[in-house]
């Protein structure tokens, strides 16, 4: 069904309607009278069923190939047979012990996936649940993201906030209820250690982190080093300034970090395919890591 | 089916010619008032153009009841919002007339945010021979008044004033798509995105809030609210429909806050249909009661659909505007054609239903012959006075010789706003920035 699909469509396959659908999100916060909701639900719609068949086809064909020798975490609970569904997560997942290996970080190539969380209300993301210990919940290992559950050790760590890893510029950002952290720097010590071969830098955070440890567990890998510790005001005095968000103006940052949340996946998807030698649009994806860096921006 | 049609049209005017189209001229909104005498347009730039009928003549049989200018204003300005650093569009969204009641008209016109109730009259008389001021206005010296008058009426030149009479300002946050006047024409209601909002027409400073659809937390927001409208007799219901495809009907006797429907229209969706777009293209764009109040009308990117009011589960007619579209809707998401919001409209006996498409092209559907055209409006392709000709757009295979082929449509020629005369076949169609009135074909 989906291939038919594609078929149907003409030319423009889920990628490159990712793409314009980004860009159009994005042109539409310079239009004239300023965001128009409705537009903006209907380009999710069709961001979501594009993202559905991409997502799918990636499973597919992951499902088709040998499983990688050193997978931290076990397969999906639920299988993946033909256009999937893509259910809650398995209990499992969430109970990621605070181990050596935050989810999915290293791993040159994810292994079968774990659908991200989907259900009938189909913008419903996790990005931003109000207890604490859940927000890991929405990361598939793929996505390059700690959303601080790796450490309950800090508990006003996670509360509603969305870390992700821009692999474009490894450069860690925050969204927090929605609102961008000044991206100069992370608060979560995540440390994705680095894959083999792979540089990375991240910048571990101060802020609200100046009285923990400074040697947070590096997630079992030598990451820490040579990097430096880039303090910054900036984000604390941000936080200050901004405890609630007026609730009706958050409604467009919360639709903003749903895509932001949502989408970052496809960006890591670049990573493992180019080492495979995958076809995919590479141009499309590399630009959807700046859309997303953009709209999450917004 | 489409050429046996004899339409029996005139173009009887060009009105608001502009060879080159500037933005502010788009026409945004078109509207017939209560009688048929007047026609309210609304553009981008925030004005509103009113024409009048003229009297028919025995002398100029011809010139049967053209619409003539009869005032133009400014109703909304551009404005900033500081707070959200955000520009309102001056647009108008809707206009709707108020029945009248008194020699003076009175309309409802609205953009993103702020609806205005405007007064309409006609001035033809002038007062003369005050005391305190002279003929230029200006006052006198009270020491030099040494009688006193009356002042008297004198005739003067007709003129047409428009003046703001209530100003309903600061009740949405998001951006009102529709407003209705209620049937006991002391209320009306705006709605926007999430919510709809009651109003009294002498109250400005609150309003009630009847529908609230805002999720508690926005990333769980699966609809919108995209039109509303009052049931034609029943000043207690009205209807709104969403980006879903459905129409809730509300009952506002049941309680306060219209949350919770009394009926709910939903046709279940073809599963083989489904594409990438199919939350867009049932997204439904207007919604329109029958003059009867038994049926409703709605509109979605391919389709017309009539509802009666007493079956929920599916319309009881779909009528096909422009399926051609549906392998091309893959372009029609790149260039923003797919979110292009069509209205529809009744004529007065409900017995034909008219929606516009692209290329200038507007349908007519008869609802008890079930036939269909396809009429253009275009200068280029009817000269005035001149029998509108059926078009045929031909969708694959070979053309013949008057169709246009689906690959030439000009997608920039869109017709989203189409008027009909409550009692009359009169039409008003506009085009871009051009409005076209087409009549039935005297004998």
């Amino acid at each position: 069904m989906l291939r038919g699909r594609r078929r149907m469509e003409g030319a423009l396959d889920a990628q490159s309607l990712i793409s314009i659908s980004l860009r159009k999100i994005h042109s539409s916060r310079t239009q004239r009278g300023g965001i128009k909701l409705h537009k903006n639900l209907l380009v999710s719609y069709v961001l979501r069923n594009a993202r559905q068949l991409y997502l799918s086809e990636r499973y597919a064909e992951l499902y088709r190939r040998p499983p990688p020798p050193h997978a931290p975490y076990p397969p999906p609970a639920a299988p993946l047979a033909g256009p999937p569904e893509l259910g809650p997560l398995p209990p499992g997942a969430e109970e990621q012990p605070p181990g050596p290996m935050p989810r999915g970080c290293g791993l040159p190539e994810p292994p079968v996936l774990l659908p991200p969380p989907h259900d009938p209300a189909p913008l419903e993301l996790p990005g931003a649940p109000p207890q604490p210990p859940s927000p890991c919940r929405d990361s598939a290992p793929g996505f390059y993201r700690s959303g601080g559950c790796a450490y309950p050790a800090l508990p006003g760590h996670c509360s509603g906030r969305t870390t992700v890893l821009d692999l474009d510029t490894h450069v860690v950002t925050t969204v927090e209820n929605g609102y961008l952290a000044p991206d100069c720097c992370s608060q979560c010590p995540c440390c994705c250690p680095p894959a083999p071969g792979t540089k990375r830098k991240y910048y571990p955070g101060p802020g609200e982190e100046d009285d923990e440890d400074e040697d947070e567990p590096a997630a079992g890998g030598g990451a820490a080093a040579g990097v430096g510790v880039a303090p910054c005001p900036k984000r604390a005095r941000f936080e200050e300034l901004s405890p609630e968000p007026p609730p009706d103006a958050s409604n467009i940052s919360n639709l903003i970090s749903i895509f932001g949340s949502g989408f970052t996946g496809l960006v890591s998807r670049q990573q493992a395919d180019s080492e495979h030698g995958q076809l995919c649009s590479k141009q499309a994806l590399a630009s959807l890591g700046a859309w997303t860096r953009a709209i999450v921006a917004f | 089916m489409e050429e046996d049609i004899d339409t029996r049209k005139i173009n009887s005017s060009f009105l608001r010619d502009h060879s080159y189209a500037t933005e502010a001229d788009i026409i945004s909104t078109v509207e017939f008032n209560h009688t048929g005498e007047l026609l309210a347009t609304g553009d981008k730039g925030g004005r509103v153009v009113i024409f009048q009928r003229e009297q028919e003549s025995k002398n100029q049989p011809h010139r049967r009841g053209e619409y003539n200018v009869y005032s133009t204003f400014q109703s909304h300005e551009p404005e900033f919002d500081y707070l959200k650093s955000l520009e309102i569009e001056e647009k108008i969204n809707k206009i709707r007339w108020l029945p009248q009641q008194n020699a003076a008209y009175f309309l409802l016109s609205t953009n993103d945010k702020t609806v205005k109730l405007w007064k309409v009259s006609e001035r033809d008389k002038r007062p003369e021979g005050y005391n305190l001021k002279d003929e230029d206005g200006r006052l006198r010296d009270p020491s030099m008044i040494t009688t006193l008058r009356v002042p008297v009426l004198r005739p003067m030149d007709l003129m047409v004033e428009a003046t703001p009479r209530r100003v309903f300002a600061n009740a949405h946050t998001y951006h009102i798509n529709s407003i209705s006047v209620n049937s006991d024409y002391e209320t009306y209601m705006s709605a926007d995105d999430l919510r709809i909002n009651l109003w009294n027409f002498e109250i400005t400073n609150q309003s009630f809030n009847i529908v609230d659809i805002k999720p508690a937390n926005m990333e769980e927001l699966t609809e919108v609210i995209t039109a509303a409208e009052f049931h034609p007799h029943h000043c207690n219901t009205f209807v709104y429909s969403s980006s879903k495809g459905t129409i809730r009907l509300c009952d506002m006797r049941a309680s306060a806050l219209c949350d919770r429907h009394s009926k709910f229209f939903e046709e279940p969706e073809d599963p083989s249909n489904r594409s990438f777009f199919s939350e867009i293209i049932s997204s439904i764009s207007d919604v329109k009661f029958s003059h009867s109040g038994r049926y409703i009308m709605t509109r979605d990117y391919l389709t017309v659909k009539v509802w009666d009011l007493n079956m929920e589960n599916r319309p009881i007619e779909t009528y096909q505007v422009h399926d051609y579209l549906r392998s091309k809707l893959c372009s029609l998401y790149e260039n923003d054609c797919i979110f292009d919001k069509f209205e529809c409209v009744w004529n007065g006996s409900d017995s034909v239903i008219m929606t516009g498409s692209y290329n200038n092209f507007f349908r007519m559907f008869d609802r008890n012959t079930k036939r269909d055209v396809t009429l253009e409006a275009s200068r280029e392709n009817s000269k005035p006075r001149a029998i509108l000709k059926p078009r045929k757009v031909c969708v694959g295979g070979k053309r013949r010789k008057d169709e246009i082929s689906v690959d030439s449509l000009d997608f920039s020629k869109k017709i989203l706003h189409t008027a009909w005369h409550p009692s009359e076949n009169i039409i008003a169609v506009a085009a871009t920035n051009n409005l076209y009135i087409f009549q039935d074909k005297v004998n």
